[in-house]
């Protein structure tokens, strides 16, 4: 039985970046990732409007985090502390598309580590690797805008994507983001209007709308991810419709929210199972499901939690 | 899909006789439209008029149920896409396969451990409420004796799996009363599986490889008699995902007929891993059913939060239980700090408060759902609702000290709130993220 034509007429599409610099571009990297390109919602229309496949982005930490549970603690025993083994480590063993340097030791409240500090683990890290680095500072936006600017620096040329900027405080980063010709992502606490008004304040400033990733704010599952998740179908939505001021990439922060929830760090809960698997697959459950929103880029912490997403994503795309 | 108010109007008698009440026949056509008024208000309405605007009036997607009492589930009956648009409305069930080649204490094991699913987080029960009987021994006889021994065992709504239209008949035979979902009807064996539904009055599914042959065979066995149909697509995980969603937006937006049913996905092979997020997958993706092969409970606990989180009304904030909520190891004296019953707010405010792994009260005050900022501002948090909260609480039997930590952003309260309780304030961080080095150094 013929079945009715469901015709789409979108206008717009989500754009399209290649993140990292190889030596031919200017850069040291030995590989780039392209994400983006969407021209439909999820598992709308044909797999051809898709767009590119999601990548994976693993947390690299400039210092050794003290509130990691054991059973992800475990995975880097022998790298915590030292940034560029751990970015190798999760390329060669772990099979990051991208690492994602998150720069906590630089908060006031975490060790308030310098600018100095900084840009040696940048540099190292960028040594270690050959795949694209997203930079991800402290939110503390005295903080961020006193060291980040530094890092970018020390980065430049590599196309880097850096991050984040806010409705507060973005003028510092997206000046140097600018000029260093990197990447870059702008935040919003889970509201669209905010999102949409970051995106025209770094535009105004003259940042280029096709280098712009954005982050809703994540929620993990089970702990306000419904949020998240229509906030980035909207998004799609926004972006299919034409507006070019919501046409970025999507980033999620799925690995620090996912960590954070009971469900993957207590050891001992009666009737909830293992919690050597409960964890990473609460990580990897978390990932999924905003996928099924639109994401493009997830930042991930466990092994294994990683090895269940890039299986699933092969299936998909 | 509905239909406008001119369409209706074509549809009345036009006599303007104000007997439903309204002036004009136009106006009365405007109001049925909008669902004010009900067509039985019009006592000339022809019974041709009737049935069209019934058939119109009818859900694009129909609800099916399955299973009986307290285990019988209801799916189908969406009515967006999107949740922001409105709501999801019937959650995805999901169901555990037994397979019939089990017998004895190992089929009574696994059945034990299905029903066991069930889980209590944030307040809620969430469980798997369905088993699906899988005819993987080929023999009617074991068929039968399974499903038998699942529904002595279980009072989960039950789908029964066979290729064979002779063993789905022994097994229906066994639990008719038990109303099973049966599995399945294919072009080849259409007539004799919808029979056997139509015999028990039992739902049936109806599965093919593709969408017009699906859209076909639904026809056929609604010829038969059967109109509680689910649909599966037999195809791969990523084909039946781009499939679901073109079955969801057929049945919304071009209003057809055919495939105007709930649907049903199965994950039976792969790691319980890949099962769960493969299942989250279709259950963010409009399954209506998801068949699952594994039993475990760090698998079940994801995808049954899943459900949970997709299913929320967008519109409705989610709520916590305000109460007195301890965080670590307490004692009497505890910092006690108070936020509102937004969850948001809430699981924020809980998991920074354990993050400083300083032991302490979190009073949550009972704001409607409304976050902190917004409440102030519509009245829903004053002092009386503080002071309310800490009597019905009893925190003054529980703590020896009178000191109140109270959320940065309604510092402004600090004055009003030590009067009506006659309770130190301490004006704590505006952000929750700040709260684990406020706590440690008021500690």
């Amino acid at each position: 039985m013929p079945v009715p034509k469901i015709a789409e007429n979108f206008r717009g599409s989500v754009n399209k970046i290649t993140l990292g610099a190889t030596s031919a571009d200017g850069g040291t990297r030995t590989t780039t990732v392209t994400v983006g390109g969407a021209a439909n919602v999820v598992y709308a229309g044909s797999s051809e409007s898709a767009g590119e496949k999601p990548i994976i982005a693993m947390d690299v930490l400039d210092v050794a985090p003290d509130d990691w549970p054991e059973h992800l603690l475990e995975c880097y025993k022998d790298v915590i502390g030292d940034p560029a083994a751990w970015a190798k480590k999760c390329v060669e063993e772990y099979g990051a598309d991208v690492i994602c340097l998150k720069f906590d030791g630089i908060h006031p409240d975490k060790g308030d580590k310098d600018a100095e500090h900084a840009v040696k683990v940048t540099k190292d890290v960028l040594a270690a690797v050959g795949v694209p680095v997203i930079l991800w500072g402290c939110n503390n936006y005295e903080k961020d805008n006193r060291i980040m600017p530094k890092v970018s620096e020390a980065a430049k040329g590599e196309k880097c994507l850096i991050g984040t900027v806010s409705e507060s405080n973005y003028k510092s980063l997206t000046a140097i983001a600018l000029a260093d010709e990197h990447f870059l992502i702008t935040e919003a606490p889970l509201d669209i209007n905010i999102a949409k008004q970051v995106n025209i304040l770094v535009s105004d400033m003259g940042f280029p709308l096709e280098r712009v990733v954005t982050f809703q704010s994540t929620g993990a599952l089970g702990y306000g991810i419904e949020y998240s998740y229509s906030i980035q179908e909207r998004q799609r939505l926004a972006t299919l419709g034409g507006d070019k001021m919501m046409a970025m990439p999507v980033i999620c922060d799925i690995g620090s929210e996912a960590w954070r929830t009971k469900e993957a760090k207590a050891a001992d809960a009666p009737g909830w199972g293992d919690a050597a698997k409960r964890g990473p697959l609460w990580e990897a459950s978390t990932a999924v499901c905003l996928m099924q929103a639109g994401t493009d880029i997830l930042r991930m912490r466990h092994p294994k939690a990683v090895a269940t997403v890039k299986n699933f994503i092969d299936e998909l795309y | 899909m509905a239909l406008t108010g001119l369409q209706i109007f074509k549809l009345l008698p036009k006599t303007n006789c104000k007997k439903c009440g309204k002036p004009t026949c136009l106006a009365f056509a405007m109001a049925l439209a909008q669902k004010k008024a009900n067509l039985d208000e019009c006592p000339d309405a022809s019974e041709e008029t009737r049935a069209s605007l019934a058939e119109a009036s009818a859900p694009p997607i129909k609800a099916v149920q399955f299973g009986t009492g307290d285990g019988q589930v209801k799916v189908g009956q969406e009515t967006v896409l999107f949740r922001h648009e409105e709501k999801f409305y019937n959650q995805t069930v999901v169901s555990v396969t037994v397979s019939d080649t089990l017998s004895g204490d190992a089929l009574k094991a696994r059945i034990e451990a299905i029903n066991a699913l069930q889980f209590d987080r944030v307040g809620t029960h969430i469980q798997v409420n369905s088993i699906t009987i899988i005819n993987e021994s080929g023999s009617a006889d074991s068929f039968a004796a399974a499903a038998e021994a699942v529904k002595a065992a279980s009072s989960l709504a039950m789908i029964l799996v066979s290729d064979s239209a002779d063993a789905l008949a022994a097994a229906v035979a066994k639990v008719a009363d038990a109303k099973p979902l049966i599995a399945k009807a294919t072009a080849d064996n259409a007539e004799a599986v919808a029979r056997i539904a139509k015999d028990n009055g039992c739902a049936v599914v109806a599965e093919a490889e593709s969408i017009e042959s699906l859209a076909e065979l639904t026809e056929k066995i609604k010829a038969a008699g059967v109109e509680d149909i689910v649909l599966s697509l037999n195809e791969t995980l990523k084909n039946r995902l781009y499939g679901l969603t073109q079955i969801k937006t057929l049945a919304l937006k071009k209003s057809f007929r055919a495939l105007g049913y709930p649907t049903i996905s199965c994950v039976l092979e792969g790691k319980a891993e890949d099962q769960a997020v493969k299942a989250i997958s279709l259950i963010c993706k409009h399954s209506s059913i998801v068949v699952v092969e594994t039993a475990e409970q760090y698998a079940m606990l994801p995808m049954l939060t899943a459900i949970m989180n997709i299913f929320t009304d967008p519109q409705k904030p989610v709520q916590v239980e305000p109460k007195l909520y301890a965080i670590g190891e307490v004692t009497d004296q505890s910092p006690v700090l108070f936020t509102t019953n937004f969850s948001l707010t809430y699981y924020t405010v809980e998991s920074d408060a354990e993050g400083s792994r300083v032991p302490c009260y979190i009073l949550v005050v009972d704001t409607e759902g409304t976050s902190v900022l917004t409440a102030y501002s519509g009245d829903k948090l004053n002092e009386k609702v503080v002071a309310a909260a800490i009597t019905k609480c009893d925190v003054e039997n529980i703590v020896k000290h009178r000191k109140l930590i109270i959320p940065g952003y309604v510092a402004v309260m600090s004055g009003k709130v030590e009067e009506e309780t006659g309770w130190e304030v301490i004006v704590g961080p505006r952000e929750s993220s700040m709260l684990p080095k406020f706590l440690q150094e008021i500690a």
